[in-house]
């Protein structure tokens, strides 16, 4: 089906916002989007097209169409140009050294991300471009440096803190809990953390139980804290730039075996907003759910679905939290089915979440119960095949819609 | 106590011996005790730790003439008259708030866990005096008299403690988190040596700004002080920001008050060597050990460590030795402590010290004293009733603050942000 961008236009970043009062960033309109300069104006793309009366959209963004990004296809717009290809870790670093030029007090900071270039090649070059204060390599000592980000966000800088693999950030937990979600609140509104803290996670090829763990339903709780979900080359930079110009701490999180994924991006400068989910798919039958890698196996199962007659909607959660049940809410209002499929464990994890929240918000809209595809709550086995059977498989998720739509 | 009063506590005395220079390897000889001289914590005993004398040694700050104690009359003072008022002045506000936090505890007008800082207002007053406005100062739990030195209006430390809405956190903070970012307060924090690293990080954000901003300032770095205790000097997190404030020559001063008890784990059964100072060179940064109950010492030694990092020559530990006269909280019934213990530095009163030697000095009479002791009961008085009066935080504050950018509470199933929910601005909406 035709895939088109949909593009609304900021003018400026946002203003910062004061200490004691709950203030919006204000929405300005720019002339058009041929004219977005580099350092000016940007693209912010939203995923639903609807201008509803209360909604963010009434504030005045002209919304000129549909955003669709699949996976795979180029998104051709009328307005803009060819735009090139690259794959994923190259979009973040796109995204950062845009971000970093863009402002001098975004600053990076992690183990091997100077002079290495990263262990994933996403700082790769900025050291030799921006300095070795901005782009810092610290020591291992992960509690200590994202304490040391917290610090320096407070007082001035816009820090982007690297886990080298995410399972190291439970090292930093105590900083990630108490001062990165809680000190905005506990300071009364004095101290804002425009901090990001990324790094790759997931499931892997066979890197054993502690490079592969899924720490987005160890963080989910915390209070104060904003989580993103990346999947493809155009939404890691859309994201990774959104997450630097927050003035939330954001939680950026990657997938190890994602940073292969070659796309075509928009030459434009485009930002997507945090808190929106992608429509990946629209279908009629059944809403499946699911963010970072899980998109691609679910993709792969629609492939098969459609073949077999079915036609699943598929939705790319992208905000771990907070959840646009915007997004998801209408979809279930037109499938009223609901599959999520996540690569978090079963116990507690964003799956378990969302089936909270879609109950609370969504009951009388659901003509089954809904299924929830997760992990195997096992720490994660060395041997290729248990791996396997210990995430969420395509036959799986086929068999679970052929479930559901009985 | 007949037993005590047999041990005579020499006075600490300046010697020039470079304990703490640039090269790790030189610890001067008269601190070489062996472990076992630690195993016995009875204060009476003549061989226990406390009665060896333990000399302030400053690495850079002391000259050669100054061999005589501070206390000792001379006709040089080592302060001005203003200075020596405005010290006496933060002191005995200090104390009077925080003797007044106590009474008030105890009225049922505040509540949780609360830590005084009786007894070691010479740090906070000695370093925190120092500092222009745009430094920063990190601390712990005992965090009210460094935000009250820091330039924290009593009023509004006072409010935040009964948990109002004018207080300095808009009551959201408490007694342990005291922050303003008007007068660089950075926190207040609960867990111990959590404030480190966040120290460590406005340091590398002054270098930052320095460096590669170039806004760069004619007195030099802003400095950072982060204040914590002995018992935050087991903890990796303070070990690590050592290594990273000493690696990057970051303007920041570990300091370090020790008042040998941790709760009720004193000092001298938690760490296996008990002088924190020596840490300092085993990571290549100065380490100064100074009598933290006379103000005057750890103004000189501050003085000294703050213009060192002013210049960009990186980090100092200073260790003070110190005292708290009252429990560790009000909670604590302080039982481990020994009645001559407490005796001892109850007569080493910083407060008392510096008294007497400003009437010996004649820098001040005793009714100009009397004055600021008034003074400062009017403003303490004055902050309560502020406090009392100043009302208690409404249901519609309880989501506001959670996030810098309210769009974090995501979008509705209508559309629409969560923050622009009628219900949101009235407290009452699920989010």
């Amino acid at each position: 089906m035709a895939s088109l961008q949909m593009a609304a236009l900021l003018s400026a970043p946002s203003t910062p916002v004061t200490s004691d009062r709950v203030r919006l960033g204000p929405l300005r309109l720019s002339a058009s989007s041929s004219s977005a300069a580099r350092n000016g104006g940007a693209l912010v793309v939203r995923s639903e097209a609807k201008v509803s009366g209360g909604g963010v959209s009434a504030r005045g963004l002209s919304l000129i169409t549909h955003a669709v990004a699949e996976k795979a296809a180029a998104a051709s717009s009328a307005d803009s140009k060819p735009g090139h290809e690259l794959l994923l870790f190259e979009a973040l670093r796109e995204g950062l050294d845009e971000e970093m030029e863009r402002d001098p007090t975004v600053c990076v900071m992690g183990e091997d991300v100077g002079h290495y270039g990263g262990s994933y090649k996403v700082t790769k070059g900025l050291a030799t471009k921006y300095g070795d204060l901005r782009v810092l390599d610290t020591p291992i000592a992960e509690n200590s440096f994202t304490g040391m980000g917290i610090g320096s966000a407070m007082t001035g800088l816009r820090p982007v803190v690297e886990g080298m693999n995410m399972g190291f950030l439970l090292l930093a937990y105590n900083q990630i809990s108490n001062n990165c979600g809680m000190l905005h609140y506990t300071s009364g509104g004095q101290f804002k953390i425009p901090i990001v803290i990324r790094g790759p996670g997931g499931v892997g090829r066979q890197l054993g139980a502690e490079h592969s763990q899924r720490l987005e339903s160890y963080f989910q709780s915390i209070p104060g804290l904003q989580m993103v979900a990346c999947s493809t080359p155009y939404n890691a930079k859309g994201l990774m730039k959104a997450a630097i110009r927050s003035e939330n701490p954001v939680v950026l999180f990657e997938h190890v075996l994602l940073y292969n994924l070659k796309e075509r991006i928009p030459d434009e400068e485009y930002v997507l907003s945090l808190e929106e989910a992608e429509m990946v798919r629209p279908g009629e039958h059944v809403t499946i759910l699911t963010y970072s890698r899980m998109r691609y196996h679910v993709m792969q199962a629609a492939k098969t679905l459609v073949n077999k007659g079915y036609d699943p909607e598929v939705i790319d959660i992208r905000s771990l939290k907070p959840f646009d049940l915007y997004t998801i809410g209408n979809s279930i209002k037109k499938t009223h089915r609901v599959l999520i499929v996540e690569e978090c464990m079963r116990t507690g994890g964003i799956g378990a979440s969302l089936r909270s929240a879609i109950i609370d918000n969504f009951w009388d809209y659901l003509d089954a119960p809904i299924l929830c595809l997760s992990s195997q709550d096992v720490p994660t086995p060395y041997a290729g095949t248990l791996e396997n059977w210990t995430v969420v498989q395509p036959e799986q998720i086929v068999a679970a819609v052929e479930q559901l739509c009985k | 106590m007949a037993a005590f009063s047999a041990v005579k506590i020499p006075p600490p005395q300046f010697t020039t011996v470079r304990s703490s220079s640039q090269r790790p390897g030189s610890s001067p000889a008269h601190f070489a005790h062996s472990p076992s001289a630690f195993n016995s914590i009875s204060f009476g005993s003549a061989k226990s730790v406390r009665s060896r004398p333990l000399f302030a040694v400053s690495s850079d700050v002391v000259s050669s003439d100054k061999t005589k104690p501070a206390s000792s009359s001379s006709s040089n003072p080592a302060v001005t008259r203003e200075v020596a008022l405005e010290l006496y002045e933060d002191m005995v506000l200090g104390r009077a708030f925080e003797d007044m936090c106590a009474q008030m505890y105890y009225r049922g007008k505040m509540f949780g866990f609360v830590h005084l800082y009786n007894g070691q207002e010479a740090v906070s007053t000695g370093f925190i005096k120092l500092l222009n406005q745009s430094d920063k100062v990190v601390s712990t739990y005992r965090d009210h008299v460094h935000a009250l030195s820091k330039g924290v209006p009593s009023r509004e430390v006072m409010a935040e403690l009964f948990g109002k809405a004018t207080g300095c956190c808009r009551g959201q903070g408490g007694s342990m988190h005291m922050f303003s970012a008007a007068h660089n307060v950075l926190g207040g924090f609960a867990f111990i040596g959590e404030g480190i690293p966040v120290a460590t990080g406005a340091a590398f954000s002054a270098k930052y700004h320095h460096e590669v901003l170039k806004q760069s300032k004619p007195e030099g770095l802003d400095v950072t002080l982060a204040f914590f205790g002995d018992g935050t000097c087991n903890n990796g997190q303070f070990f690590e920001c050592l290594n990273m404030a000493q690696l990057w020559k970051l303007p920041i001063i570990f300091v370090v008050e020790n008042n040998l008890w941790a709760i009720g784990m004193s000092h001298l059964r938690a760490t296996s060597d008990p002088e924190i100072w020596k840490k300092g060179p085993a990571f290549g940064m100065p380490g100064v050990h100074v009598d933290g109950m006379d103000v005057l010492k750890v103004r000189e030694v501050a003085q000294e460590a703050i213009a060192r990092a002013r210049r960009g020559e990186g980090p100092t530990l200073v260790e003070c030795e110190t005292y708290r006269f009252r429990g560790h909280s009000l909670a604590d019934p302080d039982e481990l402590r020994k009645p001559d213990e407490k005796a001892h530095y109850a007569a080493r009163d910083p407060i008392i010290a510096l008294k007497k030697y400003i009437i010996e000095h004649g820098l001040a009479s005793e009714s100009e004293l009397k004055s600021i002791d008034k003074k400062i009961d009017d403003v303490v008085e004055d902050a309560v009733e502020f406090a009392d009066s100043s009302p208690l935080p409404p249901r519609t504050q309880l989501l506001e603050n959670v996030f810098a950018d309210p769009k974090g509470f995501g979008i509705g199933p209508d559309g629409k942000y969560r923050c622009e929910d009628p219900l949101f601005t009235q407290g009452t909406a699920q989010v």
